[in-house]
């Protein structure tokens, strides 16, 4: 690809700071890097969602949603854009499907449970319910690559989580799970990109999209298939409250500008970079005192709740069996690091070094 | 003989929803709506932590995340004592967040959701295909409402905008907790959301209203189809004072019932569930029902209750808030009893949208900088809530109980509950139901105007079935 080596997309995707709309500045590359075929045609779907990621993508910056679906894909269907219902939309989905060489987007949980009847999507041309899960087996064997937009299509989300003070429920109500894991049952192979998120920054969404669209190949994951150009760093080691944390200054009400520790922030292990990357052009959960609740985390929510009581305190591996359970979460590199910090406060009432 | 008429999915509404319409001599003669799909959300939160539910519930739905949240705050607010302390700063700052997302809300709406039942689309996927129809507006004029379109889109965002500029971002604010808003208060707020609010103020009145006044006067017609069963409800929005959801609000709250006005008692309502697939004889109070599915139940149609006001049918929504509110703009537009009708619910909601947003103004001048936004709080080991409040889409009521310091029953009754519900214990078909019968559609294969009586209520699913069950019949009928 001309212009913009994969290097240097990645360090724009990582880099790309508050004021500067990371699809405005990937915007020419995709224009320019357009098959001359016509745009690579998409399918939006929607399991066991709220709609949030949809609704977060409209609020992308310059340029707007409109230019992404006019100049960068073609967006054959989109449960709340497009103008067809009925049998009319789902033979827009069967057609595309059979032509082949297309993008999936799948938004929301997959309820696996009572054989998929807890979320159905349409009818066959003879009045046959479609439900989600069949629709997503036969898309998600025939798409080019997959793109699990948000915490439940990546993990479950809040559809899967554990309910009525019963650990043993994973899976919610309605045997709720993730794209991959799904895929991994039915035996599919295709490529599964996830951009968790309750909901995704747009950048995460766009940015990810762009990598496939513009290099054909998947960008670097982490063991969660999370692309590190956005989830590979821990928001505590870069927040900006970070000072706050060092000298042990916690907030004790949400208008005190001090570390939100204290008020059930998950920042020390939520792999975000909302620190850096404002939401809505504007802030962020920090910005507006709102304690992080780890919402990007393959454990979210039961990894975080209760949201606004304090995470228990995480000490080395050898001193306390917790620091494993955030050892799944976080990956051996991280916990280590965080783990030290967490020590050093401990031992010495505040924290060493930071990272980065 | 009749025509059985299946729309599956209907697509631009927020969630999963299926209508199956008999239509015989050319008009519905019986309609039912059916939700299709289940989270377990109210499951989900029994044993958490009661402060949770305000971040939780706002993934019900993120088209109206703000006003779960809100409605989750003012039960907790109710559960914890605080009601009459929250600071005038936290006060307004909550109605800024719920004005702010009304306002992507209903621009949303009519542009995104509803326009293309009535504009041709350009030639782009996915707006295309559209169903065939009679497509109405002179060229030049849906040339325009293309461009609108688009200009919407830009605009909507402007609000969401100025909401994360008090709630760090949206989907997923977090300026609404109980006991006020975290959010601090200074005038560089102020300034930035006065001026986004100017610009989206000016598309409200100069472009939304007057392309919803085109809309109305090219389907003339449309002010007389869709009208439903002329009961209303709304909590009303956009408390004033201190004193809880019986206090002075922006919108006060109340009925209108067999022509007649009245003032609301929210111990009147209450779910029926004959024809929903749930066990019969359950308590249909908030605060205690619990339901047991039965799926195979002979007489059930859907996951759906059958909320009612003291037994009768009512809708809610825009239309409800501002008719119960005598809202003089609205009557002027459509006189008499022509608001109760497709294009009655549009005007609705652009007039509402446009009364929000210059209220809104004024608002932000009386937030005080610098002064206290929230009060510190606890959560007891045995209480109560209740917080009512009318949702971009109606009348949104959520109850909670509070048992040993965790949830014990959460109940959420969304405005799309009430307005799709199905037939109550007493036989009345619910408020869309209601609106479906006597609707033309000139081509079955086609009816684009089952889908226009719909959309007119701007049905959230994600919200109404929040709590259906598993195991839903397969319908063996025959699809057009
Ligand atoms: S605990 Fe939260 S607020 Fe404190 S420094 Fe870490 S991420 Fe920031
Ligand atoms: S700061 Fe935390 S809660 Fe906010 S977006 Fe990032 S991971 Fe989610």
């Amino acid at each position: 690809m001309k212009g913009l080596s994969r290097r240097d997309f990645l360090k724009l995707c990582a880099g790309s700071a508050a004021a500067v709309s990371l699809s405005e500045l990937l915007l020419p590359h995709l224009l320019e890097a357009a098959p001359a075929s016509g745009n690579p045609p998409a399918l939006w779907i929607q399991g066991a969602s709220c709609t949030g990621c949809s609704v977060s993508l409209l609020d992308s910056e310059q340029p707007a949603i409109a230019t992404i679906l006019t100049d960068v894909i073609s967006l054959k269907f989109h449960p709340n854009i497009s103008g067809a219902s009925g049998y009319l939309a789902t033979k827009v989905i069967n057609d595309t499907a059979a032509a082949g060489g297309f993008y999936l987007v799948v938004e929301g949980s997959v309820p696996t449970g009572a054989n998929g009847m807890y979320c159905t999507v349409g009818e066959t041309e003879n009045g046959q319910t479609i439900t989600f899960v069949d629709r997503l087996a036969d898309l998600g064997s025939k798409a080019a690559a997959v793109l699990a937009v948000g915490t439940c299509a990546s993990f479950g989300g809040i559809p899967a989580a554990t309910y009525g003070g019963n650990p043993t429920t994973h899976g919610g109500p309605t045997g709720c799970m993730g794209v991959l894991e799904f895929f991994k049952q039915k035996g599919i192979t295709t490529p599964v990109i996830n951009v968790p998120g309750c909901p995704p920054h747009p950048d995460w969404m766009v940015g990810s999209l762009a990598h496939v669209l513009l290099y054909k190949t998947l960008p670097p994951m982490d063991q969660y298939h999370r692309p590190t150009m956005f989830y590979g760093r821990i928001l505590h080691d870069n927040c900006q409250r970070r000072q706050y944390f060092d000298n042990s200054q916690f907030a004790k009400m949400f208008s005190e500008p001090y570390c939100l520790l204290e008020l059930g922030c998950k920042g020390p292990f939520a792999a975000c970079d909302s620190y850096k990357r404002q939401w809505n052009g504007v802030s962020s959960c920090i910005l507006a005192n709102g304690p992080c609740y780890a919402c990007t985390d393959m454990n979210f929510p039961d990894g975080s709740s209760p949201i606004y009581q304090r995470y228990p305190d995480v000490k080395l591996p050898d001193i306390d069996a917790s620091a494993d359970a955030v050892g799944v979460t976080l990956g051996a590199a991280v916990v280590l690091g965080m783990a030290a910090h967490l020590v050093g406060n401990a031992v010495n009432g505040r924290l060493g070094h930071k990272e980065e | 003989m009749a025509t059985k008429v299946v729309v599956d999915p209907i697509t631009r509404i927020e969630g999963h929803l299926s209508i199956e319409c008999d239509v015989d001599g050319g008009k519905v003669i019986d309609a039912r709506t059916t939700g299709t799909l289940f989270r377990g959300w109210e499951l989900i939160l029994q044993g958490h932590d009661p402060r949770d539910a305000q971040d939780y519930v706002q993934r019900i739905c993120s088209v109206c995340p703000v006003t779960h949240g809100a409605a989750a705050a003012f039960a907790l607010d109710d559960a914890f004592g605080l009601t009459g302390q929250i600071p005038e700063n936290g006060r307004i700052v909550r109605n800024l967040i719920l004005g702010a997302n009304l306002l992507h809300s209903h621009i949303l709406h009519f542009y995104h959701l509803a326009a293309l039942d009535y504009v041709t689309a350009p030639n782009l996927p996915p707006l295309v295909p559209q169903y065939a129809g009679d497509y109405r507006l002179p060229a030049a004029v849906n040339a325009a409402a293309v461009q609108h379109y688009l200009q919407a889109l830009e605009i909507r965002k402007l609000a969401h905008t100025m909401l994360a500029v008090w709630g760090g971002r949206i989907p997923g604010q977090r300026g609404i907790v109980p006991g006020g808003s975290p959010a601090n208060v200074d005038t560089e707020k102020i300034v930035q959301s006065k001026f986004l609010l100017a610009q989206v103020t000016d598309f409200i009145d100069n472009v939304y209203i007057p392309d919803v006044l085109a809309v109305a006067g090219a389907y003339k017609d449309w002010a007389a189809i869709g009208v439903g069963c002329k009961n209303l409800m709304t909590y009303g929005g956009f408390p004033m004072d201190n004193n809880g959801w019986n206090g002075k609000r922006f919108y006060s709250n109340g009925v209108y019932i067999n022509g007649q006005a009245g003032a609301l008692d929210p111990t009147q309502i209450g779910e029926d569930v004959q024809y929903s697939w749930y066990k019969d004889g359950i308590p249909k109070g908030p605060y205690q029902s619990v339901i047991t599915p039965e799926p195979y139940k002979a007489a059930g149609y859907t996951w759906l209750k059958s909320p009612r006001y003291d037994g009768n049918v009512v809708e809610v929504g825009p239309l409800a808030k501002l008719w119960i509110n005598n809202n003089a703009t609205l009557k002027s537009i459509l006189p008499g009893e022509a608001a109760f009708s497709v294009i009655g619910r549009h005007a609705a909601r652009a007039v509402d949208c446009s009364n929000v947003a210059h209220a809104m103004a004024d608002w932000l001048m009386q937030l005080t900088p610098g002064g206290p936004t929230c009060v510190p709080n606890e959560v007891p080991q045995h209480a109560e809530g209740m917080g009512i409040n009318d949702a971009e889409r109606g009348a949104l009521g959520h109850w909670i109980v509070i048992d040993n310091w965790k949830i014990q029953i959460y109940n959420a009754i969304v405005p799309t509950t009430w307005n799709a519900s199905p037939r109550d214990d007493n036989g009345q078909p619910g408020p869309m139901e209601q609106a479906l019968v006597g609707t033309p559609v000139a081509d079955v294969n086609n009816p684009i105007e089952l889908v226009r009586v719909v959309r007119s209520f701007d049905p959230c699913l994600a919200c109404a079935i929040h709590l259906i069950t598993p195991d839903r019949k397969v319908r063996k009928f025959r699809v057009y």
